[in-house]
């Protein structure tokens, strides 16, 4: 595997300069790495990874289960291309099982990500039905715990 | 009340690391390179099974030997990673660590006054356990200019009529050394000869990232004289569990139980069940925190040499010891003086024997970030501390 992407896979959160010196390459060939990974489609973007109930009350969170009716030729694609599109949608995969799409929803309010519920979504043709929760409490983030105290006090300071 | 004491025990010398260990842990915001133990906690998965087993009321005495299932479960781990085959019903018997294994070897094998030859700097527990046991322990000297691997013309050198045992710790804490196949070979030639019996403490054998580990044990005619010692504590990051295993031949085995059952009687279920779960499914959890380790060394072996201190990579085991002679300051002022000026704190080489006199022992089981903050406080001791250059002649 590439280095860099190993690296990114691991989600130590590094700088491209640490990244150089925990690859043991040059910083230049880190940039590299990424660029030829973005190229390929593979390195998308930089997100942090927050949680956000500390920061804003507010900020709303839904998964919402699409069935919808598969188009000849096209499948499921042409109208999951098109939800994506969408700003408030954050993720969107096509699923096996009872529903066909998982749409990961984000909006300021409850009344925002249910107004694109009813008005956007369920609109669309070849939409046959969407189930929505909403999302109460975030344990784990993008690999992040949520709450739980680290045990590195715990260890004795010098220890054989 | 001291005269109550026995006169071996009373005699016996404290840790060297325990008065440090009382001036650190009163200080705050140290970044402490003197733990010996994972900064890992254990895999949650093997956690998790031991939450399991005790939900599931697996709160009783186990056989003496240990859960069969365990016991099964190490002789197939054995022989995939060391190539030496064990019997799980009489070759192999679950210890509270590996410290208890070599208490119960020394106890099964010494006569008072039998000797130990041991390989020195090493941990801390070699010397008082042979004591504790009546020994005599007799040091062998290992040395930084070749990778303080050991070398069988130093274990001549020390040998003596009387000698009945040899204890070896590869790869070793705290020195990180490691020992190859052909050097091993001619140990386990010189073993034979001398009709040693061989304690291999083998517990950093997972965490080696140069050259594949090799026991000792798979020389001809060295099963058959060996008691292989291993845990979990290290590659599995479980320390607090206590919990490790010795593999030899029956009667050895036999006679360490009979020790075992009237002390121990046991080691505790729920660590026995954890650890079954960690030879079942902890590979890749010993991989990923191997990687890092891997890593880790890398920097900080790097940065010490950078910063003046000599200090070779070592094959195994989560420790540096790198020289502190170029400072011109013995291992203990080093020690004391980086504590006082830069919160750093590493062991004097001394704790670990007087063959660690110049070094001091760094452990690299700590978090890539404190690691290079620790190496640039120590770079700035060294360039505070070491004395100018002497002028050169013209």
């Amino acid at each position: 595997m590439n280095p860099v992407l190993k690296l990114l896979v691991e989600g130590g959160h590094l700088t491209t300069t640490q990244m150089a010196q925990v690859a043991g390459i040059p910083e230049a060939a880190v940039s590299a790495h990424l660029e030829e990974l973005k190229r390929e489609g593979v390195f998308l973007g930089w997100r942090p990874v927050l949680d956000l109930s500390r920061e804003s009350a507010g900020a709303v969170r839904a998964v919402i289960e699409v069935r919808m009716t598969p188009e000849r030729g096209g499948g499921f694609n042409r109208l999951a291309e098109r939800l994506s599109k969408f700003d408030e949608v954050e993720s969107c995969y096509l699923m096996s099982g009872a529903y066909d799409l998982l749409i990961f929803v984000n909006g300021p309010s409850l009344q925002k990500v249910a107004a694109f519920v009813s008005e956007k979504l369920s609109t669309l043709e070849g939409v046959i039905s969407t189930s929505t929760h909403f999302m109460l409490r975030s344990y784990k983030e993008g690999s992040f715990l949520i709450g739980v105290p680290s045990g590195e006090a715990d260890r004795l300071k010098v220890s054989p | 009340m001291k005269r109550f004491i026995a006169r071996h025990v009373s005699t016996l010398p404290k840790s060297g690391i325990r008065d440090f260990f009382e001036i650190v842990s009163k200080m705050k915001d140290v970044i402490s390179l003197g733990i010996g133990e994972p900064d890992f906690d254990t895999p949650w998965h093997i956690r998790e099974a031991a939450i399991y087993a005790l939900e599931k009321g697996k709160t009783h005495y186990t056989s003496n030997l240990g859960l069969i299932e365990l016991r099964r479960a190490i002789s197939t781990y054995v022989e995939q990673h060391y190539a030496v085959s064990y019997r799980p019903d009489d070759e192999v018997i679950v210890t509270v660590g590996v410290s208890e294994g070599i208490d119960l070897a020394l106890r099964a094998l010494l006569n008072p006054g039998d000797k130990v030859l041991y390989h020195q700097p090493c941990y801390v527990s070699y010397n008082p356990s042979v004591t504790l046991a009546h020994g005599v322990s007799i040091p062998v000297p290992t040395r930084a200019a070749d990778g303080f691997a050991l070398n069988v013309e130093d274990i001549e050198k020390a040998w003596e009529p009387g000698c009945k045992v040899l204890m070896i710790n590869l790869p070793c804490n705290p020195t990180g050394g490691t020992c190859d196949p052909a050097r091993l070979e001619k140990i386990a030639r010189f073993a034979v000869e001398k009709d040693l019996i061989v304690l291999s403490d083998e517990i950093y054998s997972e965490l080696v990232y140069d050259n594949a580990h090799t026991s000792i044990a798979v020389f001809p005619g060295m099963k058959e004289r060996t008691i292989f010692l291993h845990g979990f504590s290290k590659a599995f990051a479980m320390t607090g569990f206590r919990i490790g295993y010795a593999c030899g031949p029956a009667e050895l085995i036999d006679a360490m139980m009979k020790i075992h059952q009237y002390s121990m009687l046991c080691a505790p279920i729920l660590a026995q069940e954890a650890a079954l779960e960690a030879l079942r499914h902890g590979e890749d959890s010993v991989k990923a925190m191997r990687e890092q380790y891997h890593r880790r060394r890398d920097l900080v072996v790097g940065r010490l040499n950078a910063a003046g201190l000599a200090c070779r990579a070592p094959g195994g085991s989560f420790y540096v010891f790198p020289s502190v002679a170029a400072t011109g300051l013995s291992e203990r002022d080093f020690a004391y003086g980086l504590l006082d000026s830069q919160k750093v704190a590493v062991v004097p080489g001394t704790a670990f024997g007087a063959n660690g006199s110049g070094f001091v022992r760094a452990s690299f089981a700590t978090g890539y970030d404190q690691l290079v903050e620790a190496c640039d406080r120590i770079e700035r001791f060294v360039n505070t501390a070491t004395p100018c250059s002497a002028p050169s002649s013209s």
